[in-house]
């Protein structure tokens, strides 16, 4: 299975980003591997909006089959649930401690957004 | 009865709560000619509490976002990648079209190589109509949750008449909004009051104004009748006060109560109906003057 | 630590948003304070702060013609929608007529860019304001100020929010007060969404209810707490008593009223807060409302 981690570095070392669409790096793991890829997101810093919307389609073209990040927005989470990408919420800690938490079962599997977006 | 040309009367103000709308439906009612005011202030138009007569006709107003035809779409993305809104997102087999960030630009549709892009409304608000006396009101009013207020603002900005004063009633501040309100009008009156804030949210409407190349004068509101801050600003810029209106309690009062209280006290009234003549005068003098040469 | 946030707003502008928002700040005696209205920012005039820093705005993007570059085609002013594509008032030695773009209609879509057969314009990011970090004597504020003709998009609301936030934290401060901008748009959306309190100052007009009742949707929709104030309240006592009934059918609390006195401009002249300002029924008025705050926090 391939995992999203939002993370504010860009290994498993560094701590996971609550915010989606404005994180700083998107950790790309592979489950069965162990293999990881950080991808760079710091161009969505600086859009005017559509931030979330932007970074969920990046994950989109990773094929991963879930996603796991602190609070997620409304359009983000359209975007996530059309591609049929499972979506978990409640990420907090280093890396390491939130795929230890997601594989225990630990973080809550979403069914709706948890914040409002912030329009911007 | 006097008439006037059909020229285009902004009525705007860097600061809310100056007395724009106050102002411009007074001097509407004032000039007891044929009038149109366009209420532009589309977030909280307020212009038409003063009709007695009631909303009539209400139309809504949509602006053209772009549908994808799933029949064509080969998910390449190209529209995602072009739309500087980030209001399109596109992933193996989806593609997803977020309206309420959408600019209306056309990119998506002009970009797109499989032609699977078209354009539909999406209504944002609407217009809406009253007629009493010698006055036309046409107000734009966005739908809450809505956040398109310039694309609906210009949509009522083209009700401007072609045979007939229009005074246009325009949303606070000098972003977007406020531009989509002004441009295209040939005089610009100010409403401010005799206040640090007042003269501070002045200065950038003044300076919007300036930009956009259109002429304006100053209308002081609740004017203490002294020399104000207002006034010493105005000498050093150059500015023209064409009039003040006095702070009155009973003023406040009756506007609290709807009335027209303007248009209650003689003077105000008469000195409102002398405005348009200085307006005129002040607009042929600009147009010979460099500065003002409208591009 | 808990940070608690009251955002103030009015939907009608000048009902004395800014005028109470410092007199809570300075009845508080210790917060952050937080200038949401970015489009006319007047709350440094009445808390006196000191400047610390000051900071570029970047936002958006803005197409810019290179004249040598352009051949005259006039494809861009055919595809741009918003009128950005003027002719130019110079022409070159073959007096071909030339383009410019007007920054104030640009939006910064890039079609232009994408058309053009020269590749004469390009997109720029563009300045869209400024915004400040200061010192007031009840702790340090964060403001801004939007350019001319820039897109209130959120953006910089957002910042100043986030700005805020973070130096609350960092300074251990508990409670952030902000002053909102007027209207339902994108800028009012931006400062309320998640604060712990919102209070409504509205005036007893009939353009003050019609407003109220539109900010009360909005509140309603983003499910708020929210309190409403009424200023000038005795100019019209019925409309007064209308307006809180309208805020008690829409389950909003009555923060209090204030009554009509000349101290809110005398305050701003002075450039302080109506609260230090020696009119003892705006003092009662405005402690009043504090003491109803302080529990609906």
């Amino acid at each position: 299975m391939k995992i999203a981690i939002t993370s504010q570095g860009e290994t498993l070392a560094a701590q996971a980003e609550e915010r989606f669409g404005r994180c700083r790096w998107i950790l790309i793991i592979d489950t069965e591997t162990g293999n990881l890829v950080a991808r760079d997101n710091e161009i969505q810093r600086d859009a005017v909006q559509g931030a979330g919307i932007q970074t969920a389609e990046k994950i989109l073209r990773e094929e991963v089959d879930c996603v796991v990040t602190g609070h997620c927005g409304p359009k983000a989470f359209r975007v996530l649930q059309a591609a049929g990408i499972k979506i978990y919420l409640g990420a907090e800690g280093t890396g390491e401690k939130v795929l230890k938490d997601f594989q225990e079962g630990k973080l809550k599997l979403a069914e709706t957004s948890d914040v409002e977006g912030h329009w911007v | 009865m006097m008439n006037y040309p059909p020229l285009q009367i902004a009525i705007a103000s860097g600061k809310g709560g100056t007395g724009k709308t106050t102002l411009a439906v007074n001097l509407a009612f004032a000039l007891e000619v044929p009038v149109r005011l366009l209420d532009c202030d589309v977030e909280e138009p307020n212009a038409h509490l003063y009709f007695y007569a009631g909303l009539k006709e209400s139309v809504p107003v949509s602006v053209q976002v772009p549908e994808i035809d799933f029949a064509l779409c080969q998910f390449c993305g190209d529209c995602s990648r072009f739309c500087r809104f980030n209001a399109l997102a596109v992933g193996k087999k989806t593609a997803l079209v977020f309206k309420e960030l959408c600019h209306n630009c056309g990119g998506c549709k002009l970009v797109c190589p499989h032609q699977a892009i078209r354009e539909v409304p999406w209504v944002i608000g609407k217009k809406e109509i009253v007629s009493q006396d010698s006055v036309e009101l046409i107000q734009g009013c966005l739908d809450i949750g809505r956040v398109q207020a310039s694309p609906l603002i210009r949509i009522i900005r083209k009700e401007a008449s072609k045979d007939k004063l229009t005074l246009i009633d325009c949303p606070p501040g000098t972003t977007c909004p406020m531009i989509a309100a002004v441009e295209g009008s040939d005089y610009a009156l100010l409403v401010t009051e005799p206040t640090p804030f007042g003269l501070n949210d002045l200065k950038l409407a003044v300076e919007t104004l300036r930009v956009l190349k259109i002429p304006f004068g100053i209308i002081l509101n609740r004017s203490q009748g002294k020399d104000s801050i207002i006034h010493s600003y105005c000498r050093e810029e150059g500015i023209n006060i064409l009039m003040e209106i006095p702070d009155r309690r009973q003023i406040a009062e009756a506007c609290s109560r709807g009335e027209l209280a303007f248009c209650q006290d003689e003077e105000i009234r008469s000195q409102l109906r002398e405005l348009l003549p200085t307006i005129m005068m002040q607009i042929n003098f600009s147009m010979v003057s460099p500065e003002g040469v409208r591009p | 630590m808990n940070i608690k946030e009251l955002v103030i707003i009015s939907g009608k502008g000048g009902t004395g948003k800014t005028s109470l928002t410092a007199a809570l700040a300075k009845l508080s005696g210790h917060c952050v304070l937080a200038d949401c209205d970015v489009d006319a920012a007047d709350l440094h005039l009445v808390t006196s702060p000191q400047r610390e820093k000051e900071e570029p705005f970047m936002a958006g993007w803005e197409a810019v013609i290179d004249s040598q570059k352009c051949v005259g085609c006039g494809i861009c002013q055919n595809l741009c929608r918003y009128g950005a594509v003027l002719n130019s008032t110079q022409t070159d030695t073959k007096s071909t007529v030339k383009f410019v773009i007007e920054k104030a209609f640009c939006e910064g879509c890039g079609v232009c860019v994408w058309g053009c057969p020269a590749e004469a314009i390009e997109l720029k990011s563009k300045l869209s304001g400024q915004w400040f970090q200061s010192r007031t004597p009840y702790g340090p504020m964060i403001h801004a100020r939007l350019g001319i003709a820039s897109e209130n998009s959120g953006k910089l609301v957002s910042q100043v929010r986030f700005l805020a936030k973070e130096i609350a934290q960092a300074e251990q401060y508990d409670l952030i007060i902000t002053d909102g901008p007027p209207g339902i748009g994108c800028p009012v959306i931006a400062s309320i969404t998640g604060a712990s309190h919102l209070l409504v100052v509205t005036e007893p007009t009939l353009s003050g209810a019609h407003d109220l009742e539109r900010v009360l949707k909005l509140a309603a929709h983003f499910q708020l707490s929210v309190s409403v104030c009424i200023n000038k309240w005795d100019l019209n006592p019925e409309q007064t008593g209308l307006i809180e009934n309208q805020a008690l059918n829409h389950k909003a609390k009555l923060a209090g009223r204030i009554p009509y006195d000349p101290v809110f401009s005398e305050a701003q002249v002075k450039g302080i807060s109506v609260s230090e300002m020696d009119s003892i029924p705006v003092k009662e008025a405005v402690d009043h409302i504090w003491s109803h705050l302080k529990s609906y926090l």
